[in-house]
């Protein structure tokens, strides 16, 4: 355990790019979830069909062919760069990449917490002379955000483990389980007590996530 | 008439196990006797280790291997008295080369395995057959670059666990971004796109893959530092390593090592070493 103390600073590192790359796919994914969703209810059937298409197709595609993607094919083979500093251009095409993918299973979770409004209030509002937006920004997506806290707060673990996948495909970001490989290969530190600490730096990570979204679930429940 | 039958039962098994603990212990001093002569001649197979996607040097085609290091792996192993029917291949990445060894799975490694005092504290090394040098790779219409110092403001790849770029960019002090990939093959993607300038790594490494495209790539030849590759042996084994220093220096005394180099590498403009590198002796 000593010697991975005494790399401390590189750990801590590490899980400061693993933070970032969750914190930014995180805002990205929500706000991407919550369009696909309205797209996914709203009247027009080419709206329906496309946020469909996207949520189904990316949702079911692994994480690491949608990464492999925006690293090999997006950035190399067809030349977009986000950044003229390597470091930053892989690591946007990561947030990029994380972000598409999480904000289906966002939408799935938002789109679930719809389902459980009833019908009724979505009728009462129309009723009231509310618009389609109007009765989405005021009415249903308040509601069916408050329902899935708990069902977001799962995405937000899965995106944090998540982000481990960006060091190895095609992008090579920055990350804590990359820094755990870069101990490994440098032989600096032995395995276990390296396996160890990064597994409770993840936990130290995650489990109050884990906690917060259940407690704000239970608070901001909806009271039916 | 059933008691008897069961105690009869018990004394035989009894008289099984005494028999079995016998032909233990037997065997115990019998293996202690003929250890280290063992593996020589008797022996029906050798288990070899090599890397099987490094195009060149051990690459899979088909069920078995092929390159330069498999070719001398070969060499060895006949010298060691088997015929190549006799040889069974492994693959052996980088990472657990030693823990093959040490476990027994494999009774010799050549796989582009560099010698170092770290790993000289946990396995055996013969050689070294070969003593590559770190050198770069650019696209065949790359004229810019000719060494490390011409990499400042370029871009090079890295692949994931390997320090070939970090010597360029932490200890040599040119300032190059690095862009890592998971492994060279990947490098050599993000070379043909563009994505990358360069690539860096052991010069057999970077000749197997121009090999594959000899038109696409071109090999700077302006190699620094080496990288001396030996024959990995579990640790302890003197005579054997002692064997396989002979059977190098023979490979070399007949040609054969740059047979081998012209067979694999002679395509791709490689300047090959042709004279063979001093043997360290054994442990």
């Amino acid at each position: 355990m000593e010697a991975f103390f005494s790399n401390i600073d590189k750990v801590v590192d590490g899980f400061s790019w693993t933070v970032r790359l969750t914190l930014l796919s995180a805002l990205f994914s929500f706000i991407l979830g919550v369009i696909l969703t309205a797209m996914r209810v709203s009247p027009v059937p080419l709206l329906r069909g496309i946020s469909t298409a996207y949520v189904e197709g990316i949702r079911n595609t692994p994480l690491t062919l949608v990464l492999l993607f925006c690293g090999l094919g997006l950035n190399s083979a067809l030349g977009l760069h986000l950044s003229d500093q390597v470091m930053w251009d892989v690591f946007w095409w990561a947030v990029i990449g994380l972000s598409a993918y999480t904000s289906c299973f966002v939408s799935e979770s938002l789109r679930a917490g719809i389902n459980t409004i009833p019908v009724g209030q979505v009728e009462a509002a129309r009723s009231l002379g509310l618009t389609f937006t109007q009765n989405l920004r005021l009415i249903v997506i308040p509601q069916a955000l408050r329902t899935v806290v708990g069902p977001l707060g799962s995405v937000l673990i899965a995106l944090t483990k998540n982000t481990t996948v960006a060091s190895v495909a095609g992008l090579g970001v920055q990350e804590a389980s990359r820094q755990m490989k870069l101990m490994f290969d440098q032989g600096i530190a032995p395995v276990l007590p390296t396996f160890f600490g990064f597994a409770v730096g993840f936990l130290i990570l995650t489990l109050p996530m884990g906690y917060l979204f259940g407690w704000l679930s239970k608070r901001v429940a909806v009271v039916r | 008439m059933r008691v008897r039958r069961i105690s009869t039962a018990l004394a035989g098994t009894a008289a099984m196990v005494l028999a079995l603990t016998a032909c233990g212990t037997a065997e115990v001093g019998g293996g202690e006797g003929g250890g280290e002569g063992g593996g020589e001649g008797g022996g029906d197979t050798i288990t070899i280790g090599v890397k099987y996607d490094q195009p060149g040097l051990g690459m899979q085609e088909g069920n078995a291997p092929v390159g330069f290091d498999v070719d001398v792996a070969t060499y060895i192993a006949g010298e060691l008295g088997y015929t190549p029917e006799q040889i069974e291949w492994t693959e052996a990445a980088s990472a657990n080369r030693e823990t093959f060894l040490q476990q027994g799975t494999v009774d010799m490694i050549i796989a582009t395995y560099s010698i170092t005092d770290e790993r000289k504290q946990v396995v055996d090394f013969g050689g070294p057959y070969y003593v590559a040098q770190q050198d770069i790779l650019v696209s065949a219409d790359n004229e810019d670059i000719q060494g490390p110092e011409d990499l400042a403001g370029k871009t090079l790849c890295s692949a994931s666990g390997s320090r070939s770029a970090n010597n360029i960019v932490d200890d040599m002090g040119i300032d190059a971004q690095l862009r890592e990939a998971g492994n060279y093959s990947e490098c050599i993607q993000l070379l043909t796109d563009g994505t990358v300038d360069a690539v860096t790594t052991d010069n057999t490494i970077l000749a197997g893959f121009a090999s594959q495209q000899p038109d696409a790539f071109r090999l700077v030849n302006n190699p620094f530092g080496e990288e001396r590759y030996g024959v990995g042996l579990p640790k302890g084994s003197t005579d054997r390593c002692e064997q396989v220093n002979q059977a190098i220096t023979k490979m070399w005394d007949e040609g054969k090592a740059v047979e081998f180099l012209e067979s694999n590498f002679g395509e791709t403009g490689f300047e090959y070493e042709e004279t063979q590198p001093e043997i360290e002796g054994c442990a």
